[in-house]
């Protein structure tokens, strides 16, 4: 992966910026939908699509693309935001978001923006789709695929049991590129995760699986990566990166709180959102 | 008398009348499939042998995925398989998938509309000793209510591979229901079968106005389908004409032929393996009451889970024989001539 130099991150840092502002104008318009997880997953999605990824946005169908697979359906105002700006589709078709008629569900629905990989909403089955669609390409191209597969969960998603099923068989399996990234945000719905359904020690858990396992700081690029390269780079097993982000992330008042987990700013809110994510900006 | 357009095995009403099980024609046509196209892929939930997946696990290792007691994930990972071109083919128990994994086939397969195939065996209270935790009553009301799906209730072996080879080459998802002991083999290799199509497979040949008023239409599907067959020659010989529907699709139904047989014989008797209530009878009853309301009885499980006992002991026990079909058109002929 090519290395990171100033001018790369600076602008990494400007687009992620730049998107967080989208997610604020976006689901302000909607009246609703989820802002903690999508902004706090604004760095890694900025990462992701404009610098880890291989991907062609003229061409979203390409056979060789690497693919990525929301688990976590309800962050899909940073997923939209992100290909957006990548230039898959109109910045501006964002603010049509959970509008009746638009490509931009709620939650991602693939028959309404067919270059999803896939529909999510309901959590815990998006690992499994992963892991079917490495052990498809697999079954087509070997073990030396230059494809990856990117898996986005949720840390409160992982609840739910059937990402264990699809953790053991990932490792069964041995599918080398299969890289989950974990929003370790520590909120979700009720409240924080460890009063929820406690998931520390969450490194371990992966670990005993036979997973290869990297925590990070989510909101550093060089982290995030030096982390997607490493993944890459191991062979005998999947991947997960724990990347440990602040839900929220870029306007104060949303910052770390399990409120903003699953409502929108109002008017006045998202325009002083706005401001502050525009000066941040500045600096 | 026997429909003869439909070429049904000869020694149908002999004592002895080949059997197998249905099951067994899932395995073979699964193999079939899998020779014709490479893109065919097998996934199974540590059930390989019960399904009969294992004769295409055997012979196609590399095309096949064992998931382990794992049902969420196998529907979710049979999904991922089909976004990247693959047709999969996913069994389980009917009872664990869909039984299971409702949820995650309606998400991953169904909304997604992905070409994934659903095979549940072991349904009906036919599933005998293992007792009702095991015999899967429900299936076809989860499934038929799902966008997209089609439901496939094959009637023997013979039609049991047909509809495994037709699946297969369709792009809807697909969920095929298979009963687990050994029946009579009704069809031969030259029956018609599409998904979609009904089949009149026996007619009493009833064409005058008074002969029309004693006679009812019978439509069957799965395993009743050889019950509503004996019940037909018995009534024959009383003097009550019947003209019995093979339904082996109850998705998308053929409503065509449907309306048809309730236009002509003006009473309608359902039979299934399943629970009365979301069945295939429903289904025909949606299309009936729209189209051409006639009286109707239903022959199936009534508001109770299944137990263990021999398949002959339980099908009686739980109204699912050629006795209650026999039953069923007295009452419903009756009705028609009130």
């Amino acid at each position: 992966m090519e290395l990171l130099t100033d001018e790369k991150k600076e602008e990494l840092v400007f687009t992620a910026n730049k998107i967080r502002q989208s997610i604020v104008e976006m689901l302000t318009e909607a009246g609703s939908g989820h802002t903690a997880g999508s902004l706090g997953m604004a760095d890694i999605f900025t990462a992701l699509y404009f610098q880890i990824l291989q991907h062609d946005p003229d061409d979203p169908f390409w056979e060789e693309r690497d693919r990525v697979i929301l688990s976590n359906g309800h962050i899909c105002p940073v997923l939209y935001a992100a290909m957006a700006h990548a230039g898959y589709f109109p910045v501006n078709e964002l603010l049509s978001l959970r509008k009746f008629g638009s490509r931009l569900q709620g939650h991602p629905h693939r028959e309404f923006l067919p270059m999803l990989e896939t529909s999510s909403g309901p959590l815990g089955s998006g690992l499994s789709q992963a892991v079917g669609m490495a052990l498809a390409d697999r079954m087509d191209n070997g073990r030396s695929s230059g494809k990856q597969f990117y898996c986005f969960v949720g840390d409160g998603e992982l609840n739910e049991g059937q990402n264990w099923e699809a953790v053991m068989l990932a490792n069964k399996e041995k599918i080398q590129n299969l890289t989950l990234i974990v929003d370790r945000n520590n909120i979700q719905i009720d409240g924080y995760t460890e009063d929820v359904m406690p998931l520390q020690s969450l490194v371990e858990k992966f670990e005993s699986f036979n997973w290869h396992v990297q925590e990070i700081d989510g909101h550093n690029f060089e982290d995030i990566i030096s982390a997607a390269g490493e993944a890459q780079a191991v062979f005998e097993t999947p991947s997960v990166i724990v990347a440990r982000t602040i839900p929220g992330k870029g306007v104060k008042r949303f910052e770390r709180n399990p409120e903003w987990h699953g409502k929108s700013p109002q008017t006045e809110e998202g325009v002083s959102a706005l401001k502050e994510l525009k000066k941040m900006k500045k600096k | 008398m026997i429909n003869q357009s439909q070429k049904l095995n000869t020694k149908l009403f002999e004592t002895d009348v080949e059997k197998k099980s249905v099951r067994e024609g899932f395995g073979e046509g699964l193999l079939l499939a899998g020779a014709l196209d490479v893109n065919v892929v097998g996934l199974c939930a540590d059930l390989k042998d019960s399904t009969k997946m294992n004769l295409f696990a055997d012979k196609y290792p590399e095309r096949f995925i064992e998931v382990g007691v794992a049902e969420q994930n196998l529907a979710g990972v049979a999904s991922g398989m089909a976004a990247m071109g693959k047709i999969p083919f996913m069994a389980s128990y009917a009872m664990f998938s869909p039984g299971r994994n409702w949820e995650q086939i309606r998400t991953t397969i169904c909304y997604n509309n992905v070409p994934v195939k659903i095979i549940g065996s072991h349904v009906g209270v036919s599933v005998g000793p293992d007792g009702g935790t095991h015999q899967a009553l429900e299936d076809i009301a989860l499934m038929r209510v799902l966008p997209n799906m089609a439901v496939v209730s094959p009637c023997d072996a013979i039609e049991a591979r047909k509809a495994t080879l037709a699946a297969a080459q369709t792009k809807d998802p697909t969920y095929i229901r298979l009963t687990r002991h050994k029946t009579p083999i009704i069809t031969t290799d030259d029956s018609p079968f599409e998904i979609g199509k009904a089949y009149v497979v026996y007619d009493s040949q009833f064409n005058d106005s008074e002969e029309l008023k004693k006679s009812v239409g019978i439509i069957a599907t799965g395993s009743l389908v050889y019950q509503a067959l004996l019940t037909a020659q018995i009534l024959a010989r009383e003097g009550i004409g019947v003209t019995v529907l093979n339904l082996p699709t109850i998705k998308p139904l053929d409503e065509a032929m449907v309306v048809a047989l309730a236009r002509k014989t003006n009473a309608i008797v359902t039979a299934e393996e399943h629970q009365i209530t979301g069945g295939m009878g429903s289904a025909v009853s949606e299309v009936l009451a729209q189209h051409y309301p006639v009286p109707m009885e239903f022959v199936g499980v009534q508001n109770r889970f299944g137990q263990s006992g021999t398949p002959e002991e339980l099908l009686k026990e739980y109204s699912v024989d050629e006795v209650s079909i026999k039953k069923a058109v007295l009452r419903v002929l009756k009705r028609k001539n009130l």
